[in-house]
């Protein structure tokens, strides 16, 4: 089972757009590879507003513990205050009480306090569901509002993802994954036979683009670059092509700017379904056929090939 | 007054609009609008900080950032357990007659140390990260954190710039909040007057901009929004703003030029001065609100 997984480094790049294309052309294109759907990002899960999913499995995501102050035990000792480093502890004259959204959930307090009066609860920082999307399972999850623990969330989708796939005999999983390089990010990616890293012809887009690849090569992952609205801004398009080259990383599609692609968002489909000649729509088309090709058929990428070679060894 | 910048959805131009608010701001330093002079911007998208590109400061200071992690000294310790019991992140583990640290699991709480019986257990700070202080243009005191590449946890950066990086009394604070809902962006804007909610006019960009309120309403803050690329996508954006009573303080409109001079690193007011009274206003909007709030 291959795993491919849709990377930025920085928000508003064109990845979920881009997943849902995929996701469509998987399903419906003319080189089909039935694929379980996950939606990583969890803290702004949106593949759902294109992929029309039917719920028919839903849970609760419990994300780690959080403290609470028993009043009555309590005798306002403050060591609770004290010890704790997230400034989570409030105190209003002799009433202490946890900020559970500073709560880090270490049980520092809890373990220090003399009266014992404080107790750690599992607390539930969203839900995860399984779905039958029009283009195949998806697993996707919401972290509630100001949740922690997006990183555990993650790695939670993916295992179900995974048993899904194994069920269903899918020979692939596609994730939608969260923008930036910290914990949710590692989750998402760590393990995956191949990331898509969507990049943008910016200079902030250049300059997280190079954190994110950096995070790839750390931690192994064979990495190709997609490089949207390529036709923005040419000289800068340039400057993302040389960085690549320079790293050795293929930039494996050009998808020009294409006004297409918004009004597909808005009609809730992806660009690919929405109007297969738009300029987007055929260059997602031939990043996928490359993907099939690299990733589920005849190797053409030599990185991929390694890749098969260690699995195979 | 400090000032957050959020957006949910990433890339809706967070980065756009605290830079710009920043010029402007300190063009009007000592004005009832910044009257502390320049303000200080805080740039705490630490895993991907981009607003050093735009206002280009020059560093004064840079210094590693880290976690505190367990050292335990094998001479006295006597594998009790009772450190590996109380930690919640499963850091320590003991292994034959020892404790076995993992520090990249650590999350620096210092509860082991506390916990040891036999007080054989301190702490070395474990860096994952570091923190820059500078000077941009027009005199904006300029800070950011930057997660260094493989690690994993992104709150402890932005709590030490909030911690390490102090305004000067009665300067105002930018702080440019990275995307998402979840702890990171709790962190960066906890503490905050006003919560600015920069968003584009797309089903993508409502969506997250419906958390990204939930979010301001958990931590009871007044909020504002700026919606921009106005002219792509519908007026869903629009509408919902109107029935959550959060008012549209300010549109940008779709222009390739805009989006061109953005991507080669150039802040809106530098290229569009003609947004300088409509930065003003938006300034004047929010100090407003914060008043009225208090």
């Amino acid at each position: 089972m291959k795993q491919l997984v849709i990377l930025s480094g920085k928000g508003g790049t064109g990845k979920t757009s881009l997943t849902a294309a995929l996701a469509h052309l998987a399903h419906d294109g003319p080189c089909g590879v039935p694929l379980a759907l996950v939606d990583a990002d969890v803290d702004a899960a949106i593949l759902d507003l294109v992929l029309a999913p039917t719920r028919l499995e839903e849970h609760d995501f419990v994300g780690g513990d959080t403290a609470r102050i028993d009043s009555d035990g309590c005798d306002a000792c403050g060591l609770c205050l004290e010890v704790c480093r997230f400034e989570a502890i409030r105190q209003t004259g002799r009433h202490f009480e946890v900020d559970p959204m500073a709560c880090e959930g270490c049980g520092a307090c809890f373990h220090q306090c003399p009266a014992q009066a404080i107790r750690m609860q599992p607390r539930v920082v969203g839900r995860w569901f399984r779905s039958e999307s029009r283009y195949g399972p998806l697993i996707h999850a919401a972290l509630f509002p100001a949740g922690e623990n997006s990183g555990k969330l993650v790695t939670l989708v993916r295992q179900q993802a995974r048993c899904l796939a194994l069920d269903r005999e899918c020979p692939g999983i596609l994730i939608d994954g969260p923008p930036g390089i910290g914990c949710p990010v590692i989750s998402a990616a760590t393990g995956a036979d191949l990331a898509l890293v969507v990049t943008e012809p910016t200079a902030a887009g250049m300059h997280d683009l190079e954190r994110i690849l950096g995070t790839t090569q750390h931690f192994a992952i064979p990495t190709w670059v997609v490089l949207n609205k390529a036709d923005l801004v040419p000289e800068v398009s340039a400057q993302v092509m040389d960085t690549c080259q320079r790293k050795g990383i293929e930039i494996v599609g050009r998808i020009p700017f294409d006004e297409a692609v918004t009004q597909a968002m808005v009609r809730g489909e992806p660009v690919t379904a929405f109007d297969r000649r738009a300029p987007s729509s055929l260059a997602i088309l031939q990043i996928w056929q490359r993907i099939v090709a690299g990733l589920f058929g005849g190797s053409i990428d030599t990185r991929v090939e390694r890749l098969d070679r260690r699995e195979r060894a | 007054m400090r000032i957050a910048v959020a957006s949910g959805k990433g890339g809706t131009g967070k980065t756009t609009v605290a830079t710009s608010l920043a010029l402007c701001l300190a063009a009007n330093g000592g004005s009832a609008l910044s009257p502390a002079g320049p303000p200080l911007l805080l740039d705490c998208d630490v895993e991907a900080p981009n607003a050093h590109l735009f206002l280009r400061p020059s560093w004064e200071a840079v210094w590693p950032v880290g976690i505190p992690v367990p050292q335990i000294d094998p001479a006295g310790c006597t594998a009790c357990g009772r450190c590996a019991e109380v930690c919640a992140f499963n850091a320590l583990a003991i292994l034959g007659s020892g404790v076995q640290v993992f520090p990249e699991l650590c999350h620096g709480c210092g509860s082991c140390t506390l916990a040891c019986p036999e007080g054989v257990i301190t702490e070395v700070v474990r860096p994952i990260g570091v923190l820059r202080r500078g000077t941009a243009q027009q005199g904006i005191d300029f800070g950011h954190g930057e997660l260094s590449i493989g690690e994993p946890m992104a709150v402890p950066v932005i709590r030490e710039l909030k911690r390490q990086v102090n305004a000067r009394p009665g300067q105002v604070v930018i702080l440019d909040a990275p995307p998402g809902t979840s702890c990171p962006v709790v962190e960066a804007v906890r503490g905050s007057d006003f919560l600015l909610l920069v968003t584009e006019p797309t089903p993508f960009g409502l969506h997250d901009l419906r958390l990204a309120v939930e979010v301001g309403h958990a931590l009871g803050l007044p909020m504002g929004a700026v919606i921009n690329r106005d002219g792509i996508g519908d007026d869903s954006v629009t509408r919902f703003c109107e029935n959550k009573g959060i008012p549209v303080l300010m549109r940008i409109p779709f222009e390739r030029a805009i989006a061109r001079d953005s991507a080669l690193g150039r802040t809106l007011l530098e290229t569009h001065p003609e947004y300088a009274p409509r930065f003003r206003e938006l300034a004047g909007d929010i100090l407003r609100q914060v008043e009225g709030a208090r």
